[in-house]
């Protein structure tokens, strides 16, 4: 008996915990396949399969040109973060010199830095470097928040990785860039990929510096474009629109974290409890 | 060989960090100065030195600056109600989802990867979606608590000011718990099963192995995920800016720094709401890490 109640009981917990955690996406793509008057009906399942919410962002919007711009600017922040954080991991994790300890502190520091205590400063950098409603600022400015943490979790990766492989390879000659990127690289391929996806999500999310450092739509990634789609007036939003843009851009988002997931899950930890 | 492998270091380190000075300390550095000055967003070469006067000032009788701004007092007053009763909701509510989670059955893989869900949408889809949910005329919250008799007439759930920042709360919360439970989740599965064996041997209540064991066991891990939440909702700027923008009830420092330097272009008073940001945030931290004795360390090989 005590059993039976247990296990109703975790039953009901986790089909609540499941619904509050799921239900605002399965609403937003119900929302999405609805059109007309059927829109301000409220349901509870899919009465409707309509695809026209789609076609119209596609067509009206210019979505397809933000996705590519979030694409870009988000590879392009990954590839950059990982080139140089693999490097400074290896500095910080292999060689013991004066002054690591207070460079890791500092580098942890400059993650805690709110992105808005920055702002008017990286305005002024980015305009001087000739970077202002570019890709390129923007990929640019997400150093800031991508490379703290990059760094970090690579340096405890790194520090973990066996002393015998680099001795070995020392005494046969190999220079210190060789030993990084063929020896090390390899071995730190999960630690890479977790890092890289973490690094990936945030470029993809990030809405403050997108928002101020681009001017034309052309130059907007998906965020922006998001919050930016407008109706005629401030009470007639285009909700069709507006949730058919929220499940393209989250989908694929949710199709990777499952697909990475323990990876995910064993950055989240390193950077946050082993680190 | 010593004095090489050092050079070698440096020399490894050198693209990271000209980078983080060129982005980060460069910036900050800046801001702080442009908080000195009455420089605008038009035109921010051409600017004179003004002193504390963005900050504080006294002209004819009467105090200026953000120090003597009521803005600035809500938005400090909401970015510290918001901070603490998001991360406070988030860490209670973490860690029961991490103890449910800690139970093996069947489909606990499966509720494992629904709670990545909430936290891999991005903030702005995540106001989006709720903005629509939580609408007062079509939303389906209103119609669903309308039906089972919890409400009598539809509530303005973003629109009444003193239900905004619940609102506001709550979208965090459903956005932001899964980080604190999976954190919560990993620390969890590194207690040592023989600490329960020897509490069950000894008839401990299963209450109280929660409190002695395994709360003081795995709190070192929830104090840093604590951390990095505090610092996230301190500068909380996407999920108010989209729902409810820059309202006396729900306004934030994040929001009203944003509004002056580019809404007003003041990048002076902006930068001084920023720098002030800043120090409140590391004041903040300094004093947490402090009193939690978090150890970020590690040794090194």
């Amino acid at each position: 008996m005590k059993r039976l109640i247990n296990g109703a009981a975790l039953i009901l917990a986790c089909a609540t915990l499941a619904t509050f955690l799921l239900f605002p996406l399965y609403y937003a793509m119900i929302t999405s396949l609805k059109s007309g008057a059927e829109l301000f009906r409220v349901t509870y399942w899919p009465t409707e399969f309509d695809f026209t919410n789609y076609l119209r962002i596609w067509k009206e919007q210019q979505f397809a040109r933000n996705i590519l711009n979030s694409v870009i600017v988000a590879t392009s922040v990954v590839a950059l973060s990982l080139a140089l954080a693999l490097t400074a991991a290896y500095a910080l994790g292999r060689v013991q010199f004066a002054g690591r300890r207070m460079l890791l502190y500092s580098i942890l520091a400059i993650s805690m830095f709110p992105q808005i205590a920055v702002l008017s400063g990286l305005f002024e950098v980015i305009r001087v470097l000739g970077l202002y409603n570019s890709l390129a600022g923007l990929i640019f400015s997400y150093m800031i928040f991508t490379l703290p943490f990059t760094v970090w979790v690579l340096t405890t990766f790194m520090r973990d990785l066996p002393v015998e492989i680099e001795e070995a390879a020392i005494l046969d000659g190999l220079s210190p860039f060789v030993i990084v990127t063929q020896i090390f690289m390899p071995l730190m391929a999960p630690a890479m990929a977790a890092t890289g996806l973490l690094a990936f999500i945030a470029a993809w999310n990030e809405f403050l510096f997108a928002l101020t450092f681009t001017l034309s739509n052309e130059q907007r990634t998906v965020p922006v474009a998001i919050a930016l789609i407008t109706g005629a007036s401030e009470y007639e939003l285009p909700w069709g629109n507006i949730m058919a843009a929220s499940v393209i851009v989250t989908l694929p988002l949710i199709a990777l974290v499952l697909i990475f997931q323990r990876h995910l899950v064993a950055g989240l930890t390193a950077g946050a409890v082993k680190g | 060989m010593a004095a090489q492998r050092t050079r070698t270091a440096w020399l490894f380190l050198a693209p990271m960090l000209i980078m983080l000075a060129v982005v980060a300390v460069w910036p900050l550095a800046r801001t702080l100065y442009f908080s000195l000055t009455n420089a605008t967003l038009v035109d921010m070469s051409n600017y004179r030195f003004v002193g504390l006067s963005n900050y504080i000032t006294y002209d004819n009788g009467r105090w200026y600056g953000v120090l003597t701004d009521p803005q600035w007092l809500t938005a400090l007053r909401n970015t510290l109600v918001f901070a603490f009763i998001s991360v406070t909701l988030e860490t209670v509510l973490g860690v029961l989802i991490a103890l449910l989670l800690n139970i093996s059955f069947l489909g606990r893989g499966l509720m494992r990867a629904a709670m990545l869900v909430p936290w891999a949408i991005p903030t702005v889809v995540s106001a989006k979606m709720w903005g629509w949910m939580l609408n007062d005329q079509f939303g389906v919250i209103n119609d669903a608590l309308l039906r089972i008799g919890f409400i009598s007439e539809p509530v303005a759930w973003l629109a009444d000011p003193s239900l905004s920042m619940a609102s506001i709360i709550i979208v965090d919360v459903w956005k932001t718990t899964p980080f604190v439970a999976l954190l919560a989740l990993a620390a969890l599965q590194m207690v040592p099963k023989d600490c329960y064996e020897a509490a069950r041997v000894d008839g401990i209540h299963p209450l109280k192995q929660l409190f002695r064991i395994t709360l003081p066991l795995i709190a070192p891990a929830l104090a840093v995920a604590v951390i990095f939440r505090l610092l996230d909702a301190m500068r909380m700027f996407d999920l108010v800016y989209i729902l409810t923008g820059a309202t006396d009830a729900t306004m934030t420092l994040s929001v009203l720094a944003q509004r002056e330097l580019v809404g007003f272009q003041d990048v002076g008073y902006g930068s001084a709401v920023s720098t002030l940001v800043f120090f409140i945030i590391a004041l903040l931290t300094a004093v947490y890490l402090m009193a939690m004795r978090v150890d970020f360390g590690g040794k090194p090989k």
